[in-house]
């Protein structure tokens, strides 16, 4: 698919061409987009085109969006195989690494500048954190009302390794004037209506998290080039806030003296109520409030859910847990649905705003069903709900509790 | 020799002259597709339906068990345009109120080039609310579909 360009393409397909190529008349072709590929033409086996494990849940195939479970995720660090995709858009093509450039412009540059890849590879010192993604919907599947979007179960989590410049050190090279509140980015990727002139999505943080020395422009991924699906060649890395803010495929970024108005920054778009709501209740826009930091939350990702074990033997269960800009201080897993808790081994983050590690040694007291829950606690004090913490109409943010069963048998 | 090589030049000049015969074929060829965009369009296929044609071109069983849809009234007309931008898995991996379905279908007219759905809107509504309407989950559901696994 990479090599693959969709505008010839389709220029080379005759509607007759298509509708041979499917087996049945293209209703409605008329309507159908300059440059669409039908979905009947495209590559059916997600798993091979972006390298991902057959176990992978695919939520959607256009746009792809791909998630995995639990158990998928119990590397230190995520491979790529088991990295969730998440796209609003269609993914570019024939990516020209050689020629990409990034522009810095915006209302509150000193002035508009042009970086080829290669200068920002070679001008700026490099640094490689681990940086914890988590969709701002991952769990989105368990609101009640339901919540529209892809149906994210547990698995829209991962933290890479991701190498590249610091943002900051960019905008201290191209100069920011003092009214200068946030940062917008552009990128590649097209609309799904087709249409030129929309961007999938454009987000952004505000410059106090651009600044942040964890804040990158990424050009690796675990030690290699950043795969197609996860922003090759250029990618925002901004750890611990919703994955949308890290956009990918940059190829400009707008210093704004205004929160950043692009694509999904506004409406219900990755923000909830300033204030709770009860469920269902309908927002204004007015009231709705951009999400920043991700709440704490955390995953038992051994055993996987579903294990038999026999009487008598005790179980050593271990995951991740993370907590958008703080630090996790405590984890306790309860085996009595939260009646009691108990302590868990937890490592420190190898660095500020990656996942920590934690293990406990469990035993259970007689034969029966059992569910394992799992709860973080931040370094504010603020622990995960054991049900589904505040509705909002998007369905964002759900930091339950996660549990698995297991029988004693 | 010498003549062998003559057949071999003379029979060179034919291949040369076809050929040039050929390229100026193909690009009178391009040159009027330039002109008449729409020269290779099969009318039989590529009919376009009005909007507000009330009737939807009715899809086969077999069609409609391949798109990933419920099999209901409606379903053709929802097949024909809930798919054109997005896959199917988008639809049904949502659950919403007849209102709900009605807000996502104002949102993609007002921001996401949705087209005018004309007579069909009801009907598509109608199927949506039907066979994707919200289901009560509580605060929390219970664990499922586990494949019990012996964990040595």
């Amino acid at each position: 698919m990479q090599g693959m360009d969709r505008r010839d393409f389709s220029k080379s397909l005759t509607m007759a061409g298509i509708a041979s190529a499917i087996g049945a008349p293209v209703v409605f072709a008329g309507t159908i987009p300059k440059n669409y590929v039908p979905l009947a033409l495209q590559d059916p086996d997600p798993f091979s085109l972006f390298a991902k494990d057959r176990e992978m849940t695919v939520l959607n195939d256009r746009p792809w969006n791909i998630e995995a479970k639990a158990h998928l995720l119990n590397d230190a660090v995520t491979p790529n195989r088991y990295m969730f995709i998440r796209n609003n858009g269609i993914l570019p093509k024939q990516i020209d690494a050689d020629n990409w450039t990034l522009t810095i412009d915006g209302e509150a540059v000193e002035r508009k500048k042009v970086y080829s890849l290669a200068e920002l590879k070679t001008k700026f010192p490099q640094h490689t954190y681990q940086l914890t993604l988590e969709c701002g919907g991952n769990g989105r599947s368990e609101f009640d009302p339901p919540a529209k979007g892809n149906q994210w179960t547990v698995g829209a989590v991962s933290c890479a390794n991701w190498t590249g410049i610091r943002l900051r050190d960019l905008l201290q090279d191209v100069g920011i004037k003092p009214e200068a509140v946030y940062i917008g980015y552009h990128a590649a990727d097209t609309h799904l209506s087709g249409d030129p002139k929309k961007e999938p999505i454009s987000r952004g943080v505000p410059i106090s998290k651009a600044m942040q020395e964890e804040t990158l422009l990424a050009f690796q991924m675990n030690g290699k080039d950043i795969p197609l699906a996860h922003g090759y060649p250029l990618r925002l890395v901004c750890g611990g806030w919703p994955a949308s803010a890290s956009g990918k495929w940059i190829q400009r970024i707008s210093i704004r003296n205004q929160v950043h108005d692009g694509a999904k920054m506004g409406g219900a778009s990755y923000r909830v109520p300033c204030e709770s709501v009860a469920p269902g209740s309908e927002v204004t826009d007015q009231n709705m409030c951009i999400i920043e930091s991700m709440p704490v939350k955390s995953l038992i990702t051994f055993p996987k859910s579903g294990a038999l074990l026999k009487k008598g033997k005790s179980l050593v269960i271990n995951g991740h847990a993370w907590a958008g800009e703080l630090e996790v201080s405590q984890v306790h897993y309860s085996i009595d649905f939260g009646s009691t808790w108990h302590g868990c081994t937890l490592e420190k983050p190898v660095n500020r705003l990656a996942w920590q590690h934690f293990r406990a040694q469990v035993s259970f007291p007689k034969k029966g069903y059992y569910e394992i829950w799992a709860k973080a606690t931040d370094s504010a004090g603020k622990s995960q709900p054991m049900v589904l913490p505040g509705w909002n109409p998007k369905g964002y943010l759900n930091n339950a509790c996660h549990r698995i069963a297991l029988k004693v048998v | 020799m010498q003549e062998n090589f003559r057949k071999q030049i003379t029979s060179l000049g034919r291949l040369l002259m076809v050929f040039g015969l050929l390229l100026v074929t193909v690009f009178m060829g391009i040159f009027y597709l330039k002109n008449n965009p729409d020269a290779l369009k099969s009318s039989e296929v590529y009919e376009v339906l009005p909007a507000d044609e009330s009737e939807m071109v009715l899809l086969d069983a077999q069609t409609i068990a391949q798109s990933g849809f419920i099999n209901d009234e409606g379903v053709s007309g929802v097949i024909q345009n809930c798919t054109q931008c997005h896959s199917a898995k988008l639809v049904t991996q949502n659950r919403m109120s007849k209102e709900g379905w009605e807000a996502t279908i104002t949102w993609m007219q007002e921001t996401q080039n949705l087209w005018d759905l004309g007579a069909n809107h009801g009907k598509i509504v109608a199927y949506l609310a039907k066979n994707y309407g919200p289901e009560r989950k509580g605060r929390r559901q219970n664990l499922t579909n586990e494949d019990w696994y012996e964990l040595e």
